[in-house]
């Protein structure tokens, strides 16, 4: 099967002799949810500018569904959708007109898309706003808009830069919500974040780019098994003061109170959680719920880092 | 899909992205017409009761016409001139600046359909400003019309040119400064001295031959031959040369908006 995207020894240097890319190769699936990660710097917004045809590449070659972005830029233009990490629609323009007008660059008239213009805008809860000029919207409501925009000529892949930058928690959860829905549809959604969470809860594969290389590429289930130990928090019944209680001795497991009803549980890989939830239910005290904590990713993206550095 | 099919529909994308570009220009210049459409009318209207009533009936006749007669061909086509610059150097210099022409970078529009969309857009509004202030002009004086299809080919090809030169500046352009230095300090002057309140025949021989070289008495001149049939310039000369600018201007715009020269890092 052709890839969603293919980029072959990709280079920028920027006017200043800056490199920002030295020469990446990267491929991603057709159907894939795949993101994009690294530190400010790093070279994955250059990396999706040049994908957008928004910054000049200074050597490789870039192919969007099998069409070189040069030689067939028509074709692979028409494949994509973007969402930059900066507003960038006419503030003074309305909701509807927006995302019209943008079908219109794909060559679909205003009657064409009315429905499915209608749609994204209800989807995305923008319906009601669609009279307003853009300016008038929230931040999270101009990145939604940005979202609908992108999507309105329904692209085979959709580009997302830092998509829930800024947005609060309930939003972000309702864009993932979205998001997951779209690539279940079919679309290969790429995206860059520096929520971690983000990308573990959402991404299927992964790519870490450092200072304009891919320090790694693979999947994330493969990445997070590089663990050598994993964190549960256990959410208790009763507060441990107000019950009186002391947490037991656990050899080999590290515990951590972070809350009068909260535990952190570090257990080395392939290591059984019986073990604990038993001792503890001796001990008088009852666990309510466990979860495993959401940040392994984090812990794998700094080590890499700065494996990445001292290499 | 065949070769042939493909063609076509890319020439029907192309077309509706086209449509789409002027309708979004003509939108913007119509939805804020207080500073587009209003402020050339209320100007020229001054400049037809200062220059054309008070002190035209003291200079009596121009170029064998009444004074009133002969500016207002010239000031109608300097209000098409500078509306269709201004339009498109500020829209396009607009969208740059919010970075809303990043959505036609992305997109699959070809660079000459940008162009043409936007030049289209400063023509529209050129034009409906030149109307405006043709209508006005008939409350002043009475309009003749000696060759109606000389007056829309001069007035389209000036606003086209004109439009182009807009777009060139709004390109280059990194400030909003920037796009009001040309016309402050290059397109008033060379109006004022292009035949618009005068004949150049008034003008001592080597002024004449100076002034030959300024564009846009050939413009005014074609114009108001258009209307008065009257002219100090060779009307074919003058079209022939507004072609070749314009093909010019087209063939540079282009290649500025492949490279991604203002707008690409």
């Amino acid at each position: 099967m052709t890839a969603a995207l293919s980029i072959q020894g990709l280079e920028k240097v920027y006017g200043n002799g800056f490199k920002a890319l030295k020469g990446i190769d990267l491929t991603v699936k057709q159907g894939d949810f795949f993101a994009l990660l690294g530190p400010n710097g790093a070279g994955k917004s250059t990396t999706l500018g040049i994908v957008s045809s928004l910054v000049q590449k200074t050597g490789g070659s870039v192919s969007i569904m099998g069409h070189d972005l040069v030689t067939d830029a028509f074709a692979a233009k028409q494949c994509l959708g973007v969402v930059p990490q900066e507003f960038n629609f006419n503030q003074f323009e309305k909701v509807y007109d927006i995302v019209i007008t943008q079908a219109g660059y794909y060559g679909l008239t205003a009657k064409e898309v009315a429905g499915h213009a209608e749609t994204l805008l209800r989807a995305l809860d923008l319906w009601e706003k669609r009279d307003e000029p853009s300016r008038m919207l929230s931040g999270g409501m101009k990145r939604r808009l940005m979202i609908a925009r992108a999507l309105i000529h329904k692209p085979q892949i959709l580009i997302l830069d830092e998509p829930t930058a800024g947005v609060d928690i309930e939003l972000r959860r309702s864009m993932w919500e979205f998001m997951k829905k779209l690539n279940e549809e079919g679309t290969t959604i790429i995206l860059t974040t520096h929520y971690l969470e983000e990308a573990e809860q959402l991404c299927k594969n992964i790519a870490i780019i450092n200072h304009g290389e891919i320090v790694t590429n693979t999947s994330v289930r493969e990445l997070l098994s590089q663990l050598g130990t994993e964190t549960f928090v256990f959410d208790l019944e009763n507060g441990l003061e107000s019950s009186a209680v002391r947490v037991p001795e656990l050899e080999s497991y590290e515990v951590v109170q972070v809350a009068d009803d909260c535990l952190e549980v570090t257990v080395a890989k392939g290591q059984g959680l019986n073990q604990v939830v038993i001792r503890l239910n001796d001990a008088g005290i009852q666990v309510r719920s466990m979860r495993a904590k959401a940040n392994r990713l984090e812990e794998l993206f700094v080590d890499l880092i700065q494996q990445h550095k001292r290499s | 899909m065949s070769e042939k099919a493909k063609l076509k529909s890319i020439w029907a994308i192309q077309w509706v992205a086209f449509s789409t570009i002027v309708i979004k220009e003509v939108r913007r210049f119509m939805r804020i017409w207080q500073q587009t459409l209003l402020p050339p009318a209320i100007t020229m209207t001054l400049y037809f009761i200062i220059f054309g009533n008070l002190i035209g009936s003291r200079i009596g006749e121009m170029g064998g016409v009444d004074y009133m007669s002969f500016i207002v061909p010239g000031l109608i086509m300097m209000s098409v001139i500078t509306n269709a610059y201004g339009n498109v150097a500020s829209s396009f210099f607009g969208n740059k600046f919010q970075r809303c022409i990043e959505e036609l970078m992305v997109s699959p529009v070809h660079p000459a359909v940008i162009l043409a969309g936007y030049v289209m857009g400063g023509v529209a509004r050129g034009v409906m400003v030149g109307i405006i202030v043709t209508l006005l002009s008939l409350y002043f004086t009475d309009l003749q019309l000696h060759s109606l299809p000389i007056v829309v080919i001069v007035t389209i090809l000036s606003a086209i040119l004109f439009a182009l030169g807009g777009f060139i500046n709004a390109i280059f352009a990194t400030k909003f400064d920037d796009i009001t230095i040309i016309p402050t300090f290059i397109i008033t002057p060379l109006t004022y001295l292009g035949g618009v309140f005068y004949s150049i025949s008034l003008l001592p021989e080597f002024w004449q031959d100076v002034s030959m070289l300024n564009p846009i008495l050939y413009m005014v001149n074609s114009f108001r031959y258009g209307i008065l049939g009257i002219s100090d310039v060779n009307i074919t000369a003058a079209i022939s040369m507004l072609v070749v600018f314009i093909a010019l201007l087209s063939a540079f715009s282009i290649w500025l908006l492949k490279r991604g020269t203002g707008m690409r890092s």
